[in-house]
């Protein structure tokens, strides 16, 4: 399916062609092929072993951790999961690479087809996955510390990779953004990686190509380490349109690898198709092929969390949220599990009042102090007992937001704060009538005025009683005793 | 007292432990022997602290009654091992200075077992070579002469020429080799000693410099086959940081051995048998076989169809992982760099010009020829299918036979620079060597006779994978027969 999104050059409409790489570091304490750590934000050189630094003599040994990780990924992406892969060796000389190649699965890759559901706008649509493979992270090159000379990082070389590639099925800047949004979900739910794009844990290859309608796919350009949703879209407008105009000028389009540059928003050549390396691809003789038998197979998929399209068919249909906060509340894990925790304290029968709350007023004041679900100083058990105090009338809805935004200000129990700040509703009738009473004797003018026809004065009486009561009493109550006061049918 | 440099590993080790010496006197006899050896070339690093430090603790275990199985064995080590803290120049200039700071499995094994070192040994470059001429710290000559009194200088043979002729010429009662295409077999031939190589994964390769990752293998180089299966039971061993180590229990090779071949079927493969091979050779071939004969074995002729193969898939096999395994002597973190005028393309190139010889960088370009994009099929693909097919002749041999036996060289010991300028030439010499390495299975070579310039001849035994005890006992068959005492005069 092709969206309507749509390049317009001089002489007409083209397609975008769109397929993504991504690169995912995969959650594991230890390196693919080595026992050093993972850990980010070391000091340089702290996280090395003799492997990872290609010393003479020195051996990889596979970490089944990192396996075990890629195939949990591959079912989470429905995906064959290859039960015989191997790792091949991918060599080219760079100071950040010490052994002179990398190892990867360029042959048999652990995990084969697979597929994402994406949603843009109204439109769902399904994005085919063509393998996931393993492969080693480089080192860091840091070129601006001594003049003339570069320094070299290994912490990062040898840290294990997932690149999960697409296949071209996107035909948008939105659908490439949503998808990397999507992959990025999943792996979260399973586990297998952080999503961190600021760390680069997570960055894209994006791959372009335009064409007319009806015609065969183009030549494509690849635009290299993409680390943000929004700079895949920007790079991929860009590029598009670069290659609209190289076609419309009468120009071919030139087989490349680009790199973005977000501070001016455009590509610019990294080297052609002519200048790409040779590879030599070779079995690395020294690993065995990964065998995979039927026990480590089922660990694998018993251990997988219930997935995020699953997950919002069951808020949807199980637990009767509407569609647009169950997307929502599934979108990250990290929310799904906050909702879940609060589900658990109110009860299901609860579930669409605690969706609404979650979205509407957790959400806002989360915006508002600049915090994420995960450090948000309100805990699902204080926002169930918020949504309990304001359903069985200890608290009105306005009450119910003053005691949160003291909740989101100290942490404090809702039930504490009701108790200490004395901000319990009151549906003493008593009181409220002589509230009442009084409202009525200091605004002869207005009830006159009510009682001539002016029945939009009502909400005025509602509001000086509910101020008369310090915005403690019932409101419900406060309405029959009023309408009674004025002699309504209530 | 005798000589004690004339004693094997089993006689030192026997005669330590029943007190006719200490382990410092053995140390002391050897460590004079190398250094009176120089003239040969074999060591590149000579460590006699280190063997007299194991020494010292032998005599000490001896008198505490903790004896170990190699205490008081002072053993030569291959300059392809880590040795931890001791330069290992793996025979090349690039690698400088470098002593790593750790240590080889095979070699902490030997140490832990009671060994000493007597020092690193000379070896080709990266261990690509048949003769010891491709080392950056030059040819080593072996101890034997023709007998024709002209003096010319021979090749202990290679990779491993240091440890041949370290043990021929009795620097060392043991030492450690690699084999990769025949580099501990044809240098034992060449100088009238034993040597395995044992089942690929056997020795662990975990801190031994890598040349062909599929084929390399450690194992002994020693006096007879007694001695080989001594050492060999050190070095074995399953070792989780080498992958393709093998998970299996290490035999008691030495108690096992048995020079009785009745009920044995010893193979004699036709294809063996190639035109320009000396007649010489044939005929010690011819009682290799009455040998095992006599030793109560039945004598099968095989066929190995695929033999005339092995030699050009192994030459695109070995030098294609040898360009990868290389890659990482680049200058940036060990050994040498050179300077370049430019950026780091111009530093790699300056430097392992500099750093690697004319038969290493020979490889280096085959390799990555036969890996590059629109070659790999002819090459790489197809070789690695006639292996398939090499694996499965032997895997169809066994069925009718126990071992093989082969000879080991098609030729006995040149001279140095007799075949320099001609690889091909040189690269023949492993003819013979090559199948069993590409099918990991073990091999060893033992003395067969001398030819008519009085040089040692060498006689292949081939066995099942994992049947080290069934090619040692077969070499120890033949050496009970063939009467092999000849030893080179010392002239150095």
């Amino acid at each position: 399916m092709v969206s309507a999104y749509r390049v317009t050059g001089a002489t007409g409409d083209f397609e975008v062609v769109i397929g993504l790489e991504v690169h995912a570091q995969v959650t594991s304490k230890a390196k693919l092929f080595s026992g050093a750590s993972t850990e980010f934000g070391a000091e340089p050189n702290s996280h090395v072993s003799l492997v990872d630094a290609a010393m003479p003599g020195m051996l990889p040994v596979l970490n089944g951790e990192c396996v075990r990780q890629a195939v949990r990924t591959g079912m989470a992406l429905e995906a064959r999961i290859n039960p015989w892969s191997r790792f091949d060796r991918k060599n080219y000389f760079y100071a950040d690479l010490p052994q002179g190649y990398q190892i990867s699965q360029l042959y048999f890759p652990v995990v084969g087809e697979g597929a994402i559901e994406i949603e843009v706008g109204e439109v769902t649509k399904t994005i085919g996955i063509e393998r996931l493979h393993l492969e080693q992270d480089a080192g860091k090159l840091i070129h601006d510390q001594l003049p003339g000379q570069s320094l070299v990082d290994l912490n990062r070389c040898g840290v294990a990779l997932m690149e999960i590639v697409s296949k071209p099925d996107m035909t948008s800047p939105e659908e490439a953004g949503a998808y990397v949004k999507k992959l990025r979900s999943i792996l979260r739910y399973v586990g297998s990686c952080d999503g961190n794009m600021e760390q680069g844990s997570m960055r894209a290859d994006v791959n372009v190509s335009v064409r007319r309608a009806g015609e065969p796919l183009g030549t494509r350009c690849e635009i290299k380490n993409v680390n943000s949703i929004r700079f895949v879209q920007a790079a991929i407008e860009y590029e598009a349109r670069r290659q609209v105009e190289i076609i419309e000028d009468g120009g071919a389009i030139v087989q490349e690898t680009r790199l973005f540059d977000p501070d001016r928003g455009e590509t610019r050549s990294l080297r052609s198709k002519e200048d790409a390396h040779d590879y030599r691809y070779f079995p690395d003789p020294d690993l065995l092929p990964v065998e995979l038998d039927e026990a480590f197979l089922a660990e694998c998929r018993t251990s997988l969390p219930e997935l995020p399209d699953a997950k919002r068919r069951r808020y949807e249909e199980g637990l009767g949220i509407p569609a647009y906060n169950a997307a929502v509340l599934t979108a990250e894990v990290e929310t799904s599990r906050w909702f879940e925790a609060m589900l658990s304290e109110t009860g299901d029968p609860q579930a669409k009042a605690a969706s609404n709350w979650i979205i509407g007023d957790l959400f806002g004041a989360l915006n508002r102090i600049g915090r994420s679900i995960e450090d948000s100083p309100v805990t699902p058990a204080q926002g169930a007992e918020l949504l309990r105090l304001i359903a069985d009338g200890t608290l009105s809805n306005t009450l119910g937001k003053q005691v949160f935004e003291i909740m989101v200000e100290t942490g404090e129990d809702p039930a504490a704060i009701v108790e200490a700040r004395g901000l319990k509703q009151t549906s003493d009738t008593g009181a409220i009538e002589a509230a009442i009473a009084d409202v009525m004797a200091s605004n002869a003018d207005m009830v006159a005025d009510y009682r001539g026809g002016k029945d939009k004065l009502f909400g005025f009486f509602v509001g000086q009683v509910m101020k008369a009561m310090a915005g403690k009493a019932n409101p419900g109550i406060v309405n029959d005793l009023l309408k009674k006061a004025f002699g309504d049918p209530v | 007292m005798t000589d004690l440099t004339s004693l094997g590993v089993a006689q030192l080790r026997d005669g330590f432990r029943g007190g006719d010496m200490s382990a410092r006197e053995i140390a002391d006899a050897f460590n004079a022997s190398v250094a009176a050896g120089r003239g040969l070339n074999a060591f590149v690093t000579e460590t006699p602290e280190n063997a007299l430090a194991a020494a010292d603790r032998a005599d000490r275990d001896r008198a505490s009654g903790a004896l170990k199985p190699l205490s008081g064995i002072p053993l030569g080590i291959k300059d392809l091992f880590a040795t931890e803290g001791v330069r290992a120049t793996a025979g090349s200039r690039i690698l400088g200075d470098f002593a790593p700071p750790y240590e080889s499995t095979v070699t902490a094994k030997l140490f832990a077992a009671g060994a000493g070192m007597l020092g690193k040994l000379n070896m080709d470059e990266f261990a690509m070579g048949s003769s010891n001429e491709t080392s950056a710290f030059g040819a080593v000559v072996s101890p034997w002469r023709r007998s024709d009194g002209g003096n010319m200088s021979l090749t202990p043979g290679g990779s491993s020429g240091g440890s041949a002729a370290a043990v021929a010429a009795r620097l060392a009662p043991g030492v450690t080799g690699t084999d990769t295409g025949g580099s501990i077999r044809q240098p034992a031939a060449f100088t009238g000693i034993s040597g395995i190589k044992p089942t690929y994964g056997r020795c662990s390769r975990w801190g031994v410099v890598a040349f062909a990752s599929s084929l390399d293998q450690a194992g002994p180089l020693a006096r007879d086959v007694r001695d080989c299966a001594i050492l060999l039971e050190a070095m074995s061993g399953y070792d989780p940081k080498d992958s393709t180590s093998l998970d299996a229990p290490v035999p008691a090779w030495e108690q096992g051995l048995s020079s009785d071949l009745k009920g044995k079927r010893v193979g004699v493969p036709r294809e063996y048998r190639i035109d320009g091979v000396p007649a010489e050779i044939d005929a010690m071939w011819e009682r290799g076989v009455q040998w095992l004969r006599d030793a109560g074995a039945e004598i099968v002729e095989i066929s190995l169809p695929h033999t005339k193969y092995a030699l050009p898939t192994y030459y695109i096999i070995a030098p294609a992982e040898a360009s990868s395994n290389l890659a990482r002597y680049d200058g940036v973190r060990y050994g040498a760099r050179v300077a370049a005028e430019g950026g780091l393309a111009e530093m790699y190139g300056a430097t392992r010009d500099a750093g690697f010889g004319a038969e290493v960088k020979r490889r280096i370009m085959i390799g990555t020829y036969v890996l590059s994009a629109g070659f790999y099929d002819a090459y790489f693909t197809k070789a690695q299918r006639v292996r398939a097919l090499i694996v499965r002749d032997f895997a169809r041999a066994f069925e009718a036979c126990d071992v093989i036996l082969t000879p080991t060289a098609p030729s006995a010991a040149f001279g140095i620079g007799e075949k320099t300028d001609d690889p091909i030439a040189m690269y023949l010499n492993d003819v013979f060597a090559v199948p069993a390495s590409l099918a990991g299975l073990p091999a060893m070579s033992v003395p067969g006779g001398v030819d008519g310039q009085g040089l040692p001849l060498g006689l292949q035994i081939i066995g099942r994978a994992m049947d080290e005890q069934g090619v040692l006992n077969a070499g120890l068959a033949i050496e009970e027969r063939s009467g092999f005492t000849t030893r080179p005069e010392a002239w150095w």
